[in-house]
């Protein structure tokens, strides 16, 4: 073994239980870091599915320009014909085709200005979670029953409920007059305010009907399997899409970029938090490391006159910090790990934690999502924080001369 | 051919309110192969001129020789490159690496030269034999005596057969029979391989071996007796 390897080794047990408490900060603040960032990747992949799966999906056909300008002439023609050419080249079975426009909505006794989506009913609850959230009444299942599903907040203030009549006014495709009577079949509950209060699904048959649709839609929504397959799709769609004029592929980012800059604010928040507990370790290894050279002074006035540079003498004590940094990172990982493996199987709560999961769509618990990056950024960011806390002590040590050092002990 | 040369060597050491000369002036030329005692009271400067000599202190002015290179002037990687491979020091304390056993502590020189494990492990097996602790290389310097620990301080600084070997008060802390035998190691290793010693001492044992007695004080050298020629 070499000889400086050695030498830092047996440097560090040489007060085992000050080395093993500087380890067990480390440890701590370790298992710390792998399970919260675990936590927060797997909310963040859950609030990302949750919110594509409630409606936007993973994919969606658009004509160029819609994603940012919803007008109604902006149409995908034969949407129906490329739903069927995407299931049949992706075997996918979660793809359906949409349509949307805002419109009015009166009852008896008020009226709102609402978004009114016509869906495919046999295919619509593959791609959004809309269908199973009816909390009263039923969806659709006829595309072309004269029927409305409304959110539980929109019915309140309607003041309508399941057989009651809606009267939609709007604009049909080519610009003129629309207006149908739709009887209300279900109410959903999504849990997300802004949904339920201002969100409408008719059957696409009747939606193409009152707004002189014909058979064009302003989207086919491809869901896959899981949000990390999405890329083995993505050529496919494409291929699929570019046989096709006046149409564009969408992926959720460019559809949703919302919900990646709120991750990436709520990133930034944890990363601040994290960015103190890595500094605290820090220093709490710099105490550690100053007072083993401060105790240690004169050995090293000694090694110093047998021949040993300053330089390697500061080395010894980085390495002295790197030994207890990897001991650190790798238990520390190990624990981490194993509590936060236990916790992706039997999840994650807290008392209070079931209303506000609720408000975002939510589960009452959270699943950590265990990977390479979540067992070991964290504790690979505290390593490097300790080895930065080295560099004092061992600058001190590259200071001294021998007889200093030995005349200081 | 000079193994150390010193000229004109000024050292002052700040004391409270005072300055005190630990060197004033000091001239000395020691030729290789000498056995030289450096003999002094307390406070007498024979400490600081073999600190000097070994570069290991910073000195006000004068110039310090050794081997042919002027080593006042030099970095302390290089100086630390020239004690690595020319000078070997015995201190009055031991100083062994205390997480190092004996064996080790005997390779630990060598192993910072870069010498091969195979060549490490014979020249420290052999040198433990010849300062008389064959069978002792496992010892933690904990588990050892002064005398013992003193002859792996030995066996550490001539291993790797440094051309001078720098030693201070080597037998202060050690029994008249351990002190016998150590003297007796340096004088027959000062006869077999030529190598330089100078050792600061007030042990009249050891200054009946010397060839060379040089006599300071006050941080002045004053009397020089080469018994050689008398």
């Amino acid at each position: 073994m070499n000889i400086t390897l050695r030498l830092a080794w047996r440097n560090l047990w040489r007060q085992p239980r000050r080395t093993w408490l500087t380890i067990g900060a480390m440890v701590f603040s370790n298992a710390i870091l792998v399970f919260m960032i675990s936590l927060q990747f797997g909310m963040y992949e859950l609030m990302i599915d949750n919110t594509l799966k409630a409606f936007t999906g993973h994919f969606q056909v658009q004509a160029p320009g819609y994603k940012d300008d919803t007008k109604m002439r902006q149409i995908v023609p034969n949407a129906e014909s490329i739903a069927t050419e995407i299931r049949e080249a992706t075997s996918l079975e979660a793809v359906a085709v949409r349509s949307a426009t805002f419109a009015l909505a009166s009852s008896d006794d008020r009226t709102y200005g609402i978004r009114v989506f016509g869906v495919d009913p046999a295919n619509e609850s593959r791609v959004s979670t809309i269908p199973s959230l009816v909390s009263d009444g039923r969806f659709p299942d006829n595309r072309d029953a004269q029927e409305i599903v409304v959110g539980s907040v929109l019915a309140r203030n309607l003041r309508v409920g399941i057989g009651d009549e809606l009267t939609i006014l709007g604009s049909g495709r080519g610009g003129s007059f629309a207006a149908a009577v739709a009887t209300v079949a279900g109410i959903f509950d999504s849990g997300v305010i802004d949904m339920d209060r201002s969100i409408a699904e008719m059957p696409i048959g009747f939606f193409n009907d009152v707004f002189y649709m014909d058979d064009a839609a302003h989207a086919v929504v491809v869901v896959t399997p899981a949000l990390a397959l999405i890329e083995d799709y993505r050529a496919t769609l494409e291929s699929v899409v570019a046989g096709h004029d006046g149409v564009v592929l969408q992926d959720w980012d460019a559809l949703q970029p919302g919900l990646r800059q709120a991750i990436q604010a709520d990133l930034s928040g944890a990363f601040f938090m994290y960015g103190v507990l890595v500094v605290l370790v820090a220093f709490s290894v710099m105490n550690t490391q100053l007072m083993s050279v401060l105790e240690r002074t004169y050995e090293f006035g000694i090694v110093m006159s047998l021949g040993l540079t300053p330089g390697r003498l500061g080395r010894l004590v980085i390495l002295e910090t790197a030994l207890m940094g990897l001991a650190g990172l790798l238990l520390g990982a190990l624990v981490g790990g194993l509590i936060t493996t236990w916790f992706t199987y039997n999840g994650f709560s807290f008392p209070g934690m079931d209303q506000m999961a609720a408000n975002f769509n939510l589960p009452s618990h959270f699943y950590p999502q265990v990977s390479l990056l979540t067992l070991f950024a964290g504790p690979a960011f505290v390593f490097i924080g300790s080895i930065i806390s080295a560099l004092y002590p061992a600058l001190r040590v590259h200071w001294l001369h021998p007889v200093e050092a030995m005349r200081l002990a | 051919m000079s193994a150390v040369r010193c000229i004109d060597l000024c050292k002052t050491y700040r004391q409270g309110d005072q300055d005190i000369k630990a060197l004033d002036h000091v001239d000395i030329e020691i030729v290789e192969g000498d056995f030289v005692c450096l003999s002094a009271p307390s406070g007498g400067g024979k400490t600081t001129l073999l600190n000097a000599i070994g570069g290991l202190d910073i000195l006000d002015s004068g110039e310090v020789w050794v081997a042919g290179q002027r080593i006042d002037c030099m970095s302390k990687g290089e100086l630390a490159g020239l004690r690595l491979k020319q000078i070997g020091f015995v201190f009055q304390a031991y100083n062994l690496i205390p997480v190092l056993t004996a064996r080790e502590n005997v390779e630990f020189v060598m192993q910072v030269q870069g010498v091969p494990a195979d060549e490490r492990g014979c020249k420290s097996e052999a040198i433990l034999e010849e300062v008389g602790l064959g069978g002792l290389g496992d010892r933690r310097p904990a588990e050892m005596s002064g005398g013992q620990q003193q002859r792996v301080a030995v066996a550490r600084a001539i291993v790797s057969r440094p051309t001078l070997v720098l030693a201070d008060e080597p037998t202060a802390n050690l029994d008249s029979k351990t002190s016998g035998e150590l003297i007796e190691l340096f004088a027959e290793l000062n006869e077999t391989h030529g190598t330089t010693f100078v050792i600061a001492t007030h042990d009249q044992r050891v200054m009946a071996y010397a060839k060379r007695l040089v006599k300071m004080l006050d941080g002045r050298i004053v009397d020089d007796i080469d018994k050689r020629a008398g």
